[in-house]
């Protein structure tokens, strides 16, 4: 089997170095960072932390060297989906492409150009250290299933879930994998946001009633959205981020959009809140709070270019 | 009105009224920091941009033994009425005394503090300071003054009079409340979009073009303050989303104070502007959402600071 990994920042090289591991899978990566590409051909994509992992991997900054390829997995930034599945596009015409990014609306964008599609979802998470050397900072599950609308058959979903728990990375095929997606983007968008407006970690927004009363409003919109889709969550976002608020989970962690803002980097703000809107306005539900962050983030980013 | 004045804040609406009020008045400004004081009395008061002069205010720390004026002009930041009516107790005789603070309740603090007749104000006029004694005068848009409780329209006409001889603008009114709470909604509003996002109030403000343009926003929130301020039974002098749509066609990019406090990290007006408006909406049972929102927002930035 060849997977390629298409964007290998630090999730796709989480995946990358991982599939490596096995002997009957043979793995690529598309990425545009040079040295990273050149430190991995030269000596192996190395992981560290929750695990100690070195992967033999065939990395190209040129979509077209990518070979024929049984699957794709997607880890780009959101804003970058388009610009990844259309140049790599071709090495997939045979096989499926699976999203395991952020937020809502890029399997939507992958099925312009392939013609299987997978909705993924992945909680592991790390951060790159140097060209070729990944921090893996958290294990977690990944759930798969094909997208409703191009959708891939489960067989060729159950053979790439396989494949990456024998690698190391646990993941599960399922017929409906839109529950654990708008679980997290609803967790995301509620909380990322308000972290990133306000410079707080994630205990503090949740210890501020004020804020955590704007979080449950976020989360309700994003409820709605869900339900008027016939989307049933596989848990309760709300637990879930009273969960993270405690001190010996993730009260001091600062939300990647925060991350961001500090670094002045663009947001995934439309795959998140701007997500929950756009498919709310599509199903008719109102989301007046998802949209007011959207803006003020998207108003964040402007303000960069005027200083 | 021939007797002293008492300009009390040193910040630019204080130090614009102080040097404006001084070519035609006696005029102490009465200011925090010692320093600030003595460049005042040293130098006077440079204004430039609109006008450009030197006014000569005396300037002190402290009204004890300064003779006692007709009339004196709270102008400090909202936060800092208490403090300042603290100041004035007990003395003025029986002068009068004028508050001009962004947002609501001013009058009921320094009503706190002694029987003076009061006039209510909100003022357009802007500035930057460029140093204690310069002042870099923006916008030379009006002041709004009106009786407050059983004050006399008279009062008012004459100090409106008084403002307008010194070279500033100004207008007398029997009722502030239509013209207080079209400010108040613009200014909850731009302070604290302005405030979250870093942009100065310019083009962004009016944009409508995609769903997720930031004049959806803004338009939001003014509708919900013009709600509010129908539910206590205001009719609003001006349209605030006209008002925002005229000053940022102007092309000026203002730098709302809120920004700058927070680019700053000094405590905000947000409770004085926006919670003012969040605390008449749940008073009167009315719904503002966004409103809430953004000042929750702007609360938890100062708190990531302070």
């Amino acid at each position: 089997m060849r997977v390629a990994i298409v964007g290998c920042g630090a999730v796709g090289s989480l995946f990358a170095a991982n599939l490596a591991q096995l002997d009957d899978v043979e793995v690529w990566a598309f990425d545009l960072d040079q040295e990273h590409v050149a430190a991995i051909n030269e000596r192996g994509l190395r992981l560290s932390g929750a695990g100690e992992v070195v992967g033999k991997v065939h990395a190209t900054t040129v979509a077209a060297e990518l070979p024929p390829s049984d699957f794709g997995i997607v880890a780009t930034k959101c804003m970058h989906t388009a610009a990844a599945i259309e140049a790599s596009a071709p090495a997939f015409a045979g096989g499926a492409v699976c999203s395991v990014q952020n937020g809502v609306g890029n399997e939507e964008i992958i099925a312009e150009y392939v013609e299987h599609v997978i909705r993924g979802t992945t909680f592991p998470a790390g951060r790159i250290l140097e060209p070729a050397h990944v921090q893996w900072d958290v294990k977690g599950d990944t759930t798969i299933g094909p997208f409703e609308p191009s959708p891939t058959p489960i067989p060729d979903v159950e053979r790439l879930a396989d494949a990456c728990t024998r690698g190391g990375m646990p993941t599960q095929a399922v017929t409906d994998a839109r529950g654990p997606q708008w679980r997290k983007l609803i967790f995301n968008a509620a909380t990322n946001p308000i972290g990133a407006l306000t410079g707080l970690t994630h205990g503090r927004v949740c210890e501020d009633p004020g804020l955590r009363r704007l979080v449950s409003q976020l989360v309700d919109e994003g409820k709605a959205v869900a339900a008027a889709q016939g989307i049933e969550l596989d848990a309760d976002p709300e637990e879930l981020i009273d969960h993270a608020a405690r001190p010996d989970v993730a009260y001091d962690h600062k939300a990647s959009m925060l991350q961001d803002v500090e670094a002045r980097r663009p947001t995934e703000i439309d795959y998140l809140n701007g997500g929950i809107a756009r498919f709310g306005r599509d199903h008719g539900i109102p989301t007046p709070l998802n949209d007011a962050v959207t803006a003020l983030i998207k108003g964040l980013e402007a303000s960069w270019a005027q200083t | 009105m021939t007797d002293g004045v008492w300009v009390i804040g040193g910040g630019v609406i204080g130090s614009l009224f102080a040097a404006h009020l001084s070519r035609v008045a006696e005029v102490t400004l009465l200011c925090r920091r010692s320093e600030h004081a003595a460049a005042v009395a040293d130098n006077g008061i440079r204004v430039s941009g609109r006008a450009d002069f030197v006014g000569r205010p005396q300037a002190s720390t402290d009204p004890a033994g300064l003779a006692d004026a007709g009339l004196a002009i709270v102008a400090t930041k909202a936060n800092d009425v208490e403090a300042a009516a603290a100041q004035l107790e007990g003395r003025l005789g029986d002068g009068s005394v004028m508050t001009v603070q962004n947002g609501l309740g001013a009058e009921e603090v320094v009503r706190g503090h002694g029987p003076w007749p009061l006039l209510s104000a909100v003022t357009f006029m802007s500035g930057t300071k460029l140093a204690d004694d310069h002042i870099e005068y923006v916008l030379d848009t009006p002041t709004w003054l009106a009786p407050y409780e059983d004050a006399p329209l008279d009062l008012a006409d004459r100090t409106a009079s008084l403002i307008v001889e010194s070279g500033l603008k100004a207008e007398a009114m029997p009722d502030l409340e239509p013209a207080r709470w079209s400010k108040l909604i613009f200014n909850a509003t731009v302070n604290s979009v302005a405030a979250l996002t870093g942009l100065p109030h310019d083009h962004h403000f009016a944009e409508l073009d995609r769903p997720t343009d930031l004049g959806h926003l803004v338009r939001g929130l003014m509708d919900e303050g013009t709600r509010i301020a129908s539910a206590a039974g205001i009719s609003l002098r001006e349209d605030p989303w006209e008002m925002n749509v005229l000053a940022t066609q102007r092309g000026s990019r203002h730098y709302p104070s809120m920004l700058e406090d927070v680019e700053a990290r000094r405590p905000t007006e947000v409770d004085f502007i926006t919670g003012a408006l969040v605390r008449e909406a749940e008073r009167r049972g009315v719904e503002a959402p966004l409103m809430t929102a953004v000042y929750r927002l702007v609360k938890g930035r100062e708190a990531s600071y302070l």
